[in-house]
């Protein structure tokens, strides 16, 4: 168990915080606690204690009590700080994805979106509701500038409410529209850029190299629409038309002093020769051997097909049937020469048709044709491409040309939606939106690897599989409910994250160790309606300067805040509160720096007693260290930190996780640095 | 637009042509239930999140019908898995089927509700169409014909793996041309949930053809 915390043990650590007088301590550790049981109305109560590293059971998300406003609730290592219902002309839409942008949260909806400034967060403030309804309405933020996608058929270019009825017209909006929210209140459209399959998702990539202009990756799955409308989209494959719209994304470049500039710069294939990844292939042994009987087969006239890359000797069953129905069509009765010849000619086609055509440079295999989400990390270099039937890990360092370098499948996958790195790019995780998110994939009778997470570790590039992570509390079938958005909330030294499962509410986990992901918070509702499915729940949650604060489609905008537990310290949450971002893409995901900290060496020092990385003694005099430091200043404070920087330097080799306490050491050193 | 609408890919299908013009005399409905008419003024209602949205036209009555039954039919083949000697991949592969369709169909049947439609029973047999007083029996694009339907009943372990993956993809395919052929229609999908719906339908079989065009190639070689 990585996180069999005893009660003492935490009051321990709380207790070693401050100089304070341990009493003080004591009873601050006693109201947090009151927070970090479950809470719940409106259903069973649980029957857990303060502190502990049991989740309460019963689990109280089980048998919430429905309503639109007025749902049950229950919430475990999370306290609800604000429930704001939508503005006006929001009411009875859907709410979408989320972006951040200083004191600011921009709120997508299939209505257009909702400026909240959440510098109260117990009372956010509406700043403008603009109405310009397209799906998804994702939305990204970068400086003045805001972008919005629009995939859907009704999508106007003039915002307007009356759809667009017409298959082909002017008027249809599908891509991106650009923004300057220089005056927030007031957004003015400044630019659009149409695509061929419409915007689903986008990305923003901002390229470390060039700040005069900014990358977005435009993702969509939908259909390619017709010529007329948009000149250019071609629908048919590449083999049969190089312009094709399929097996690419497209990448738009926007001057950021001119966005109305903004234009596709190119459109990548990064599914080209795409084949099915290395864990469902065959051994080189086996190859060989399919070569030998390949041979063999051609030597005595066998019926060879080239399949996904390989010579396949067909099957007599196969070639006979074939055969027939040719003697057949021309009203014969016995097989001849030139009934062969006539099958080895429509030989490639008949095998097109079942599995795809043959594989070769410009011919697209049976794979996916675009992506749903792509998820950059322009710190390391890559980003992870949800699309289709598979998780890509692309290159990212030449922002308009990505490459592929990786990919993965997996048969518990239906849909791979979207993808979050660890802060160390050790780790990538893909969710599978298995359903759409419109279905309840979360029933006592729904699989926990169908519709879950999958957890990858990054060696050397290449993705190797460690576990699944799904929401682990049964909802009802009038909850939709799979894997959707979250983010990594910054504690350091470990990842954590919060994400959102539709009705299924928002789940916060610990996926340090990546093959035994745990389930360390939650909020839920529940459901809607219960007598029929009504889409509702957590679009997005995402960790933004110290809230969490998520997208919910028909209840409007919640936040919430931690609150310590066993699994979670306030130092470790003191921490994560230190990293300050002045924006927030989730998509365009940041690189988390602490400043040096007390609360960062405390956290260190928490994560330590938790695991038994450090003797307890040490531990005790480590805080004791640390609160006269504190207490000091100037000369002495630096003299204290440089000295017991020094002594944890040399508990490195008796200390069981060593590489913790060198992070300690770090961040104690760093702190000493920073000390005038 | 008008024969788009209904195109089928398997070669059984009785084509049929229905378009939006002559969505004033047509009805639709289920082969064993007498066809509700469906007059102009239905959809009754527009569902109550999307008020301010257009309402679901005739084109979208007939996609969701025509789903139900299309559906249906993937619930027959993919039932068959365990008694038939699937191997474990397929089986997988059906139960997902499986489970995924069962949940499509119940939201199908809801909207149909939600609009004060009669709700379609989930049966896969063709639909009945009543154009200008004239019945015509269809199955949706890429259904199994009764001949097809008879091979794979009467399959058995690989032949069974085999005959499902290339009859699921012949089937999928066709509720890819369905909603292809959705959002070429004027007026159709401009109701979210519609457009949502579909969508789904569409992104998620694609991927399962691909998957199953992957797991087919190995079944040829005997």
């Amino acid at each position: 168990m990585a996180f069999d915390l005893s009660a003492s043990r935490a009051a321990r650590a709380a207790a070693g915080r401050h100089a304070a007088p341990l009493l003080l301590a004591g009873l601050s550790l006693i109201s947090a606690c009151a927070q970090s049981t479950g809470a719940t109305s409106g259903g069973p109560a649980p029957s857990t204690g303060a502190m502990s590293a049991q989740a309460p059971s019963p689990d109280p998300r089980v048998g919430l009590r429905a309503g639109l406003m007025d749902a049950g609730e229950a919430a475990w290592n999370l306290r609800v700080v604000s429930k704001t219902p939508p503005s006006e002309k929001f009411l009875g839409g859907i709410n979408s994805d989320l972006a951040f942008t200083k004191n600011y949260v921009i709120q997508g909806s299939f209505n257009g979106y909702q400026v909240w400034d959440i510098s109260n967060p117990r009372s956010p403030a509406l700043r403008t509701a603009y109405y310009c309804p397209a799906s998804q309405s994702d939305v990204s933020v970068y400086k003045n500038l805001l972008f919005v996608s629009g995939e859907d058929l009704t999508a106007r270019i003039d915002c307007g409410a009356g759809g667009v009825p017409e298959a082909v017209s002017k008027d249809r909006l599908r891509g991106i529209r650009i923004f300057d929210i220089t005056d927030i209140a007031h957004p003015r459209n400044v630019g659009n850029v149409q695509t061929c399959r419409g915007s689903h998702t986008h990305t923003v990539l901002v390229d470390p190299k060039d700040s005069a202009n900014v990358y977005v990756y435009i993702s969509g799955s939908s259909q390619v629409r017709s010529e007329q409308e948009l000149p250019g989209c071609v629908a048919a494959t590449p083999d049969k038309d190089p312009n094709s719209a399929l097996f690419r994304i497209e990448v738009i470049k926007v001057p950021v002093a001119h966005p109305e500039q903004a234009a596709i710069v190119s459109s990548p294939r990064i599914f080209q020769d795409l084949v099915a990844p290395a864990r469902h292939g065959e051994s080189p042994v086996d190859l060989a051997a399919a070569k030998r009987r390949a041979d063999s087969a051609r030597a005595v006239g066998g019926f060879i097909a080239k399949i996904q890359g390989e010579d396949v000797v067909l099957g007599n069953g196969f070639v006979k049937t074939r055969i027939d129905s040719i003697v057949k069509s021309r009203g014969g009765t016995t097989a001849t020469a030139a009934d062969s010849t006539a099958l080895r000619t429509a030989l490639p086609s008949i095998i097109a048709a079942l599995v795809g055509p043959e594989a070769k440079a410009g011919v697209p295999q049976p794979g996916p044709t675009q992506c749903h989400d792509i998820t950059v990390y322009p710190a390391i270099g890559l980003a992870g491409g949800a699309c289709g039937g598979y998780g890509l890990l692309l290159d990212i360092r030449d922002p308009a040309h990505p490459t592929r370098i990786g990919a993965a499948a997996d048969s518990n996958f239906s849909y791979w939606h979207s993808a979050t790195f660890n802060n160390d790019g050790t780790k990538i995780l893909f969710s599978d939106e298995w359903g759409g998110g419109m279905q309840p994939k979360c029933r006592t009778t729904d699989k926990p690897e169908w519709g879950a997470d999958a957890i990858f570790t990054l060696v050397n590039g290449k993705m190797e599989f460690q576990s699944y992570y799904k929401l682990p509390a049964p909802q009802t079938s009038s909850e939709n409910c799979v894997a959707h958005n979250g983010s990594l909330i910054p504690i350091p030294g470990r990842d954590v994250m919060v994400q959102a499962w539709y009705q299924g509410g928002i789940s916060l986990f610990d996926w340090t160790d990546a093959a035994h992901p745990k389930e360390i918070g939650y909020h839920d509702r529940g459901p809607v309606d219960a007598s029929k499915l009504s889409l509702g729940g957590s679009w997005s949650v995402y960790w933004y300067n110290g809230l969490i604060v998520s997208s919910e489609i028909q209840r409007g905008l919640d936040i919430f805040e931690l609150v310590p537990s066993a699994f979670i310290s306030q130092n470790e949450i003191d921490a994560a509160k230190t990293v300050h971002l002045d924006y927030l893409n989730t998509q365009g995901q940041p690189h988390i720096a602490w400043p040096p900290s007390f609360a960062l060496a405390r956290a260190y020092a928490d994560q330590l007693a938790r695991n038994d990385g450090l003797a307890p003694a040490r531990l005790t005099a480590v805080r004791q260290a640390l609160s006269s430091a504190e207490s000091a200043s100037g000369a002495q404070r630096k003299s204290a930190l440089t000295q017991l920087a020094s002594q944890l330097d040399s508990d490195v080799g008796s200390a069981s996780d060593k590489v913790k306490v060198r992070m300690l050491e770090g961040a104690v050193r760093d702190l000493a640095t920073i000390t005038q | 637009m008008m024969s788009s609408l209904i195109r089928g890919r398997a070669a059984a299908l009785l084509a049929l042509v229905a378009t939006t013009a002559c969505a004033g005399t047509l009805a639709v409905g289920q082969s064993s239930a007498p066809a509700p008419a469906a007059g102009p003024a239905s959809p009754r209602a527009a569902t109550s999140a999307t008020a301010s949205r257009p309402a679901a036209n005739p084109a979208d009555v007939q996609f969701v019908s025509g789903m139900i039954s299309h559906h249906a039919q993937a619930l027959v083949m993919a039932g068959w898995a365990p008694s038939h000697g699937a191997s474990p991949a397929v089986a997988t592969l059906a139960e997902r089927i499986l489970a995924g369709q069962k949940d499509e169909i119940v939201t199908m049947q809801t909207w149909m509700r939600d609009h004060g439609l009669p709700v379609p029973e989930a049966k896969p047999g063709p639909m009945t169409m009543t154009m200008n007083g004239m019945t015509h029996q269809m199955l949706m694009p890429g259904m199994l014909t009764d001949d097809q339907m008879k091979a794979l009943d009467a399959a058995r372990g690989r032949e069974f793996d085999r005959l499902f993956l290339t009859f699921m993809i012949q089937h999928h395919t066709g509720a890819v041309t369905m909603v292809q052929d959705l959002f070429g229609t004027n007026g159709a999908a401009q109701e979210q949930s519609i457009y949502k719906l579909a969508s789904d339908v569409s992104a998620d079989q694609t991927t399962e053809i691909e998957r199953m065009q992957r797991m087919l190639a190995p079944y040829l070689q005997k």
